[in-house]
């Protein structure tokens, strides 16, 4: 892969790791008595490590030229490959810590091992390892194709993949060391936070300049959703993360907001997360995936349209539904459940825009478990919008808050809907891009496919049962008006949910390691080669999918 | 409506400026009124800060994850309230940078839990949890016995806070690392300012039982035993609403 790189681009990429090991080193000596100095070891060794895999490689000829009339795909399938690496890691995490709340005494007296430092490194190795990588990769298989343009460069690409699963292994280094801003899906500390915002920065130039070389007069739909995935992530991710470090030599920072403010803060960036990190860009790649996969055109442009905005104007108003009779202002309150009613339409709008799009091709959902991955998903993504608006309601949300029903809800989501959308885009683009003509095992894609399902339901139905017990059992009073339950005989009540949602989420991680060793052999040629190249090319006509679906 | 779009959607820029301007409507509507609305915040004269060494334990609470699985924010719902005490308000957490409202009970709230288990149940509990409450799925927490808190820095942490709002006095952060041996220490010199410095009220003892050495335990312990106890606010005002019903 260094080989395809030019010698200019060479040159530049041992420039860059230099003065990140440079930045690694300035950090292991401000940070000797502090996490911060490991976290400087780590980047040091990072930069190390591909220092010398692209030096082994430095004097190769230089590429032909002819390279660059093609796509350049190979970010993406490393990207692809990492995104499945951190699945399996994320999800063996999520799996053990569900153990631990069902079995405490099952882990180790480390301080690393704990559940409350592990928890975090579960949902960033899943949110940020698995959907990240699996983001970055696609936003550059898509938007390559739908504008019948090649990448304007082979470093920034890199840039952006490498750069990205370093701040995630930091992330990821950092919470076993109990480095954490305590902010929900944003516990990376400052430092942390300014290089994301880096990559961010080189990520969005890098889409703009493809969109500028484009031979599509339209941006094709599914560009728009990884556009404000991009903007939006950047305006939360800087606005949420402002702190002031205790010295430079510190991990450790002080968000510059508190209280109320800070509470506010955090839930527009939290509930948006979810809404431009895990809905905006796997939206972007159920509209490219579903329909190339089905054969057919999106069914609606217009739906395409309301929706888009629908989601990208309402979604920001709605975090404060996760404050309901909290001391956050009532006026806030109301405003976040109003926009949380009323997104239903655009979120709707999405999915059944998926779905028609598969009349006409149900017959292929029967037979393709790939194309089944992404049908099941948008079935979820709109279950689990409405059940969204639904716990946004005040009265059920004083039921709903602080119970499993949340966590339910967030892996009904995340399972079901994200997971489920990567597994079927990744299924259907590993053949494209190792030009093969199928998945090494369709048998092993059909397993997959009914372990996530199936470990999804009992998750989510586990966390329903638990969490509406819950909520239930700490608002119930007895005859003389006293409250009936203790907390602990709530807790007590939990106990077999608690072991049915472990069992569901190693079904679910099973599935996911049997995906890997599929994605594993077809790349390394055990499926059998595409002999021609077709029309997969920027010059070829018909390359893109039409950028106006029918109407 | 359609032509309009197909125009914008040839525009990478002007989808580009679409899509931030849209997006930045909700958030500055709902966010940037909290900052100049008075009455978003209570005004409490006697709210005061934390200790160097609740400081100190706070950012062990926040190290450890604690936040997870406890809430510090009752809601004003009647079951809340009897279980846990008043509901919290704005201004309980007007120091807490970042705040820790949590959005999960796998355990129970702890806005208020300050005072109500002695420090010796606190310490026995974060050791082994199960050691006085049967069932609980609670990790143990046996390092933070072992560790020694490190209060060297403690300056700089409460410098920082101050650059983030929190009104430290330039005493408090000259004193930072002696408070925090002097909250631990009642018989030793240092004890005094502590008080002198965060008030009478201040809870100055050992909490582990080892007088000898500041351990992460102390920090923890002195966090917890403060919570809920900053100020009276919520409770005078839970109070007066009692007095009114009557």
């Amino acid at each position: 892969m260094v080989a395809q790189l030019s010698k200019g681009e060479r040159q530049l990429s041992v420039i860059v790791l230099l003065a990140l090991a440079l930045a690694g080193l300035a950090m292991a000596v401000a940070g000797r008595a502090d996490p911060l100095g490991v976290h400087g070891i780590i980047v040091i060794l990072f930069s190390a490590a591909l220092i010398f895999v692209v030096l082994a490689q430095f004097n190769a000829p230089e590429p032909s030229p002819e390279r660059l009339k093609d796509y350049y795909d190979d970010p993406s399938k490393v990207g692809i490959v990492l995104s499945m690496f951190w699945a399996v890691i994320g999800m063996a995490l999520g799996v053990w810590v569900a153990a631990l709340l069902a079995w405490p005494d099952l882990t180790i007296d480390a301080a690393w091992a704990s559940f409350g430092r592990l928890r975090p490194a579960h949902t960033s190795a899943v949110i940020f390892g698995f959907g990240g990588n699996a983001l970055i990769a696609t936003s550059y298989h898509v938007m390559q194709r739908t504008s019948r343009a090649r990448l304007p460069g082979q470093f920034s690409p890199w840039f952006v993949l490498i750069g990205y699963n370093l701040f995630c292994v930091v992330a990821a280094a950092g919470y076993f060391m109990g480095v954490t801003q305590s902010k929900e899906y944003a516990e990376p500390e400052w430092y942390a936070d300014i290089w994301l915002t880096i990559v961010w920065i080189a990520y969005f130039v890098l889409y703009i300049r493809t969109l500028a070389r484009r031979k599509e007069p339209h941006i094709y739909v599914a560009n728009w959703y990884y556009l404000a995935f991009i903007l939006v992530v950047a305006m939360l991710h800087i606005v949420n993360n402002l702190a002031v470090p205790v010295s430079l030599g510190h991990a450790k920072s002080y968000s510059a907001f508190s209280g109320v403010q800070d509470a506010m803060t955090q839930w527009w960036y939290g509930h948006n997360a979810v809404a431009f990190f895990l809905t905006a860009g796997f939206l972007g790649m159920m509209y490219y995936y579903l329909p190339k996969r089905a054969g057919r055109p999106i069914f609606s442009y217009r739906l395409s349209i309301i929706s888009f905005w629908g989601i990208t104007f309402m979604y920001m108003w709605a975090g404060s539904h996760h404050l309901h009779y909290t001391a956050l202002p009532q006026w806030v309150q109301t405003l976040g459940m109003t926009f949380s009613l009323v997104l239903l339409v655009p979120s709707w709008a999405s999915a059944g825009n998926a779905l028609a799009t598969l009349n006409g091709a149900w017959h292929k959902v029967r037979d393709d478990a790939t194309l089944r991955f992404m049908m099941a998903a948008a079935v979820f993504y709109g279950l689990t919008t409405f059940e969204g608006s639904f716990l946004a309601i005040r009265p059920v949300n004083s039921l709903s808050h602080y119970t499993d029903w949340t966590i339910g809800h967030v892996h009904a989501g995340a399972l079901g809907w994200v997971a489920l959308i990567t597994f079927g885009s990744i299924y259907a683009v590993v053949p494209w891009l190792w030009r093969r003509q199928a998945m090494y095992s369709a048998r092993l894609v059909e397993w997959h496919f009914w372990l996530a399902l199936s470990g999804t339901v009992i998750y989510v139905f586990a966390m329903w049962n638990s969490g509406i017990i819950q909520g239930l059992m700490w608002r119930t009073y007895n005859e003389s008006g006293t409250l009936t339950y203790s907390f602990i005989e709530s807790m007590v009540a939990m106990h077999p949910y608690y072991i049915a949602r472990a069992f569901g989420g190693l079904l679910f991680l099973l599935g996911a390691i049997i995906g890997t060793y599929n994605v594993l052999m077809t790349i390394t040629g055990h499926s059998k080669a595409v002999e021609e190249v077709g029309e997969d090319m920027p010059h070829r006509a018909g390359a893109a999918i039409s950028a106006e679906p029918a109407e | 409506m359609a032509e309009f779009h197909r125009k914008l959607e040839r525009n990478a820029i002007g989808f580009v400026l679409a899509i931030v301007v849209v997006a930045s409507i909700g958030g500055f509507v709902e966010i940037a009124p909290l900052f100049t609305i008075d009455e978003t915040v209570e005004d409490v004269p006697d709210m005061r800060v934390y200790t160097p060494l609740e400081l100190a334990g706070r950012n062990i609470y926040i190290r450890e994850g604690c936040y997870a699985c406890h809430s510090q924010m009752i809601r004003t719902l009647r079951d809340e309230v009897e279980r846990y005490g008043p509901y919290s308000l704005a201004v309980e957490s007007k120091y807490d940078h970042p705040m820790l409202w949590g959005s999960k009970r796998t355990g129970p709230d702890l806005a208020r839990i300050g005072g109500k288990y002695s420090d010796a149940w606190h310490v026995a509990h974060l050791t082994n949890p199960r050691d006085v409450v049967v069932e609980s799925v609670m990790p143990k927490y046996g390092w933070l016995n072992r560790n020694t808190q490190r209060t060297d820095d403690l300056g700089d942490h409460l410098l920082a806070q101050r650059r983030v709002g929190v009104p430290y006095t330039d005493e408090m952060i000259a004193n930072a690392t002696n408070d925090a041996y002097g909250q631990t220490a009642p018989d030793s010199e240092f004890a005094t300012g502590v008080a002198e410095r965060y008030g009478e009220a201040t809870q100055i003892r050992s909490f582990d039982a080892d007088a000898t050495r500041v351990t992460e335990m102390d920090a923890l312990v002195a966090y917890l035993q403060i919570l809920g106890h900053l100020t009276d606010a919520a409770y005078k005002q839970a109070a007066m609403a009692g007095e009114a019903a009557k």
